[in-house]
Parts: C-alpha cells; structure tokens; sequence
C-alpha cells in the first residue's frame, strides 16, 4: 500500500460530496478503467458561482481524494476562480501524493475544468437559440 | 485492532520449531561448512540434513538439491543458466504467459541476447494446452518452462501432461513450483521435470530460502561464480541458518500436509461461498476447482482493487489486489490480462491467500466487512451509476 499522508487518508475514508447532480447544469468525465481511474463530475452553476461540485471517481486511493479535495475547494468560486485551481495545487492542498500517483491519479481539474467547459458551450447553445 | 490476514503468500509467521531449528546456525554453530576442521561439521552436517528433508519433499535424490537465496535466483539459475550452457544446441525457448516476472523478465532480456522466447496463451482459467506446446516445439528449443501453480489465481497446470511432450521431443522441462511446493503433493519423478523450483517462504520456511531441483543429465552454468559450493553451481559460502530453516519447513510441510492442506482449502471453499452468497457483482478468477488450496481470486466488479485493499486495511483485514494502482509500475496484473479478464475487472480484483492460521470465526466478518465496502465504493463509481441506469432503462423497455 502506497504512503499517504492523513488528508488524503481523510479524505479517501470519509469523501465530501459524492454523487451525481440530478439536473447539472455541466459534466466533465476524464479516465477510464483500463489506467484504473475515472472520474464524473457534475456541477451546478448560479450567478457564475459553483453553487454544487459532485462527483463519482473509479479509482484508487488517491483518485478518490483528489476528486473529495477538489470538489470541497471548487465549491463557491467563481468559474474563473475554480478554473485556476490546478492539479498540482489539489495535490499540495492534500499533503502531497505519491510520486507514482501524481500523474495518473490527479485528474480531479481536468474533470472540473470539464464540466465547465460543458456548462460554458450549454450556455452558448442557450443564447445562440435566443438571438 | 485484531487482525485477519488473509495475504500468506506475501508472508508468514515463522513457526518456532522452524526458528528453533535455526537460531543454533548463528553463534553456536557458526562454522564455515567447507572448513576441514571441526567447526565445519556441524554445519556441514545441518546442511546436508536440510538438503535430505527438501528433496524428501518433492521426491528427488538430495544430490539433485541446489540451495538458492529464493525462488526468483531458482528461476534465474534454470533458465539462464541452462540457456548459458546450451551452447550450439539451439536458443529457443518456450514459456507462457502467465508465468512469474522472475520468467518473464530474464526472457525479455535473453530475447535482446538473441534468442527466441514463445510465450503459449492460456485457457480462461489460465492453463496451458499440451498440444499448443507439442505444436510450438521447433529443432532449436532448448528449454520449456512453464510453472506448477499461478501463484495469483491459483490454477494448476497440467505439468505431467506438458512435460511428457517435451520428454518426447527430448527438450528439458523446468517449472516453477513456488505456489504449489508445501501446498500440492509434489514428485519430480512422477511429474517428468527436469528441474524443478521451491521457495522456502511459500511454506513456512524463513526468507530468502529457496532451491532448485536439478536432475540427472540436465547441464547448467551458474550464475554466481567462485568456490565449489553447491556442486559448483552456486558459488559463495552456504547461509546455514536459512537452509537449516528451509529443511526444517520442508520437513513439517512433508509430515502435515495432509492435514493442513484440506483443511485450508475448506476454509477457502467456505469463504468463497460466503462471499458469493453475500456480494453482487463478484466474479471468479482463476479454475473452479483446479486450484492451490489457499488461493480464491474474485473481482469485485465497479471498484478498484487499491480503494478495497486501503478499506480492508481500515477493517484490519489484509488482501493484495491485481489492480494497476496496487502494482508499482501501475500495470495490471498481466495473469488477468491473459486468461482473459476485462480490464475494468481486473481493476477490482482481490487476491486471498490464507494460512494454516486462518479460521472459520473469520468468514463471517470478512464477508461482512467486503460487503460493507463494496456497497460503499459502489456507491461512488461512476460504472455502478451508468450500470444501475442501463439497468433501469431496460426494466421500462420490457
């Protein structure tokens, strides 16, 4: 078993935000099965702001905290705010990773930048079917 | 917290009887055993004991015993020490896919040194046909190699079978009996092999012990030159206590098997049905009923093997795990990969190995605590979500 630190121990036992917004207003899924690690995030967005981050991650250890952190830092930026957040930085917020989970385990921005791209084009779609 | 291990191939307890036998080999007995004076005669006299005991154990003459520093150095010694040695007679060798990466690696390097490695598939259960080998035998095969037992799922190879149509063809037969020594009845003779592996910690012997059985006619260099040693195949001055050690467990595993041996395959044939009759979703790997007697390899389908082994741990219950996050070259497992296994499941696979330890008692916490964190990891996979919607969209189509 690979050392963790205790917040991503934390954070891998007991999870924050864990499930699938029934409307979301954007999803973002990265990874899949074969490199042991998926991702779904989806979020709901008001006046600009990630008024709710939740997400669904097949993973180890670390994907799932990872995907726990992110969705707990995210929650109540703004857009531009929350995409700022990089993997790195999620990394560091948890205490560090192990050097061999750094890349195929922390895909929590990607999946969150994702999701706001998703929103962003669903709002393009909303205004360009108004005008 | 008390704890369940359920993870015996990675290691055991050493049994006092076992310790006992060695502690003597430190200071008491410390001698070199190729000294010529007296000093020398214990330890001589304990290594030669040990190596009776160990070739007891798998029906060999005990001149037929090279003592190794464990089984991967074993595997080293028969494949590369017989290819060293095989001269003009040809450089291809035959092997499968499933084997340990003490195989696999050092043939990946000979193939770079020039020779030609077939790798045979395998079934879905992970066994070897005799025909594919008796059809990928050429006039330049100088070695087969293929193990006893898979160590990660269980399954037993047909050795008489496969080694039998090398005999005919006349080609050395090796296999890896790492798994199966100390677990399955084991007899060179009756098997047909040419050289045959052991490793000392599979069955209660101390780390770093391991043998090689080497019979008559089969002509190998060593890999570690010097003195004359080990019948001049192992050079270096003997380690006494791990071989007294090792001669020890052979010797318990020789005189208890049929006892122990059932008993654990019971327990595993028991905490099989558990978990099946309690968890959703799970699936076998590895044969049936063809299998070492304390291995059961399941996949948890919709979770990953490294999330379930860190639960388990939380639960105090100790597995190992397939999954490519739980290996540190985050592949994984290419056993799986072979016999077929989809990758999603080979992710969530769990690999049980009990012990003589093991009890009854443990079952039903173990299949409580399983299904506990299956159901909660389940709760978070974004596979178990889409399969619960696909599952949903059908019940309303019909």
């Amino acid at each position: 078993m690979p050392m963790y630190s205790e917040k991503v121990m934390d954070h891998f036992m007991n999870p924050r935000n864990i499930g699938e917004i029934e409307d979301p207003d954007g999803v973002g899924e990265v990874g899949n099965p074969v490199c042991g690690d998926m991702m779904k995030f989806t979020i709901k967005v008001k006046d600009n702001r990630l008024e709710e981050v939740k997400f669904l991650t097949f993973g180890c250890g670390a994907a799932i905290a990872v995907s726990s952190m992110i969705s707990e830092m995210a929650r109540g930026k703004t857009l531009e705010e929350a995409r700022q957040i990089s993997n790195k930085q999620v990394a560091e917020e948890l205490g560090g990773l192990p050097g061999n989970k750094m890349h195929c385990s922390n895909l929590g921005a990607d999946a969150l930048n994702k999701a706001i791209d998703d929103y962003m084009e669903k709002q393009k779609l909303k205004t360009g079917s108004i005008s | 917290m008390s704890q369940i291990n359920l993870d015996y191939t990675a290691a055991a307890p050493l049994p006092s009887v076992v310790l006992d036998a060695m502690l003597p080999y430190f200071s008491e007995h410390y001698g070199n055993p190729s000294s010529g004076h007296n000093l020398g005669e214990k330890p001589k006299q304990a290594v030669e004991e040990a190596r009776e005991k160990v070739a007891r154990l798998i029906g060999a003459s005990d001149r037929e015993i090279i003592f190794t520093a464990s089984a991967s150095e074993a595997n080293n010694l028969a494949v590369r020490g017989l290819a060293a040695a095989a001269g003009k007679k040809g450089n291809h060798i035959i092997s499968s896919g499933v084997e340990h990466f003490s195989i696999l690696n050092q043939l990946k390097t000979l193939e770079k040194d020039g020779f030609a490695v077939t790798l045979l598939p395998v079934d879905k259960y992970g066994r070897v046909n005799p025909d594919e080998l008796a059809e990928a035998i050429n006039e330049q095969t100088i070695l087969i190699t293929i193990q006893t037992a898979n160590p990660e799922i269980g399954t037993i190879q047909p050795i008489k079978e496969l080694a039998a149509v090398s005999a005919n063809k006349g080609v050395p037969f090796h296999t890896d009996a790492a798994a199966a020594a100390g677990w399955l009845p084991l007899n060179v003779d009756e098997l047909g092999v040419s050289m045959l592996t052991i490793s000392g910690d599979q069955f209660y012997g101390p780390k770093g012990s391991g043998a090689l059985f080497v019979g008559k006619g089969t002509r190998l260099r060593p890999l570690i030159e010097g003195g004359t040693q080990e019948k001049g195949l192992r050079a270096g001055t003997e380690n006494v206590p791990a071989i007294v050690g090792l001669g020890e467990a052979a010797g318990l595993a020789y005189n208890n098997m049929n006892e122990y041996a059932p008993r654990v395959a019971a327990l595993r044939d028991k905490l099989k049905e558990s978990l099946f009759g309690s968890i959703p979703h799970l699936y076998l790997n590895g044969h049936p009923e063809n299998r070492i007697p304390r291995n059961l390899n399941v996949s948890v389908a919709y979770v990953e093997g490294e999330a379930l082994l860190m639960r388990l741990n939380a639960a105090g219950i100790l597995v190992a795990s397939g999954s490519s996050c739980t290996s540190q070259v985050l592949k994984s497992s290419h056993v799986l990969k072979a016999i077929g296994v989809p990758a999603e499941l080979a992710q969530g696979s769990l690999q049980f190995a009990l012990g003589k330890e093991n009890s009854t008692d443990d079952i039903p916490y173990v299949t409580e605590k399983l299904a506990q964190v299956a159901e909660l990891l389940r709760s978070m996979s974004p596979l178990y979500h889409k399969f619960l919607k696909e599952e949903n969209n059908n019940a309303h189509v019909q």
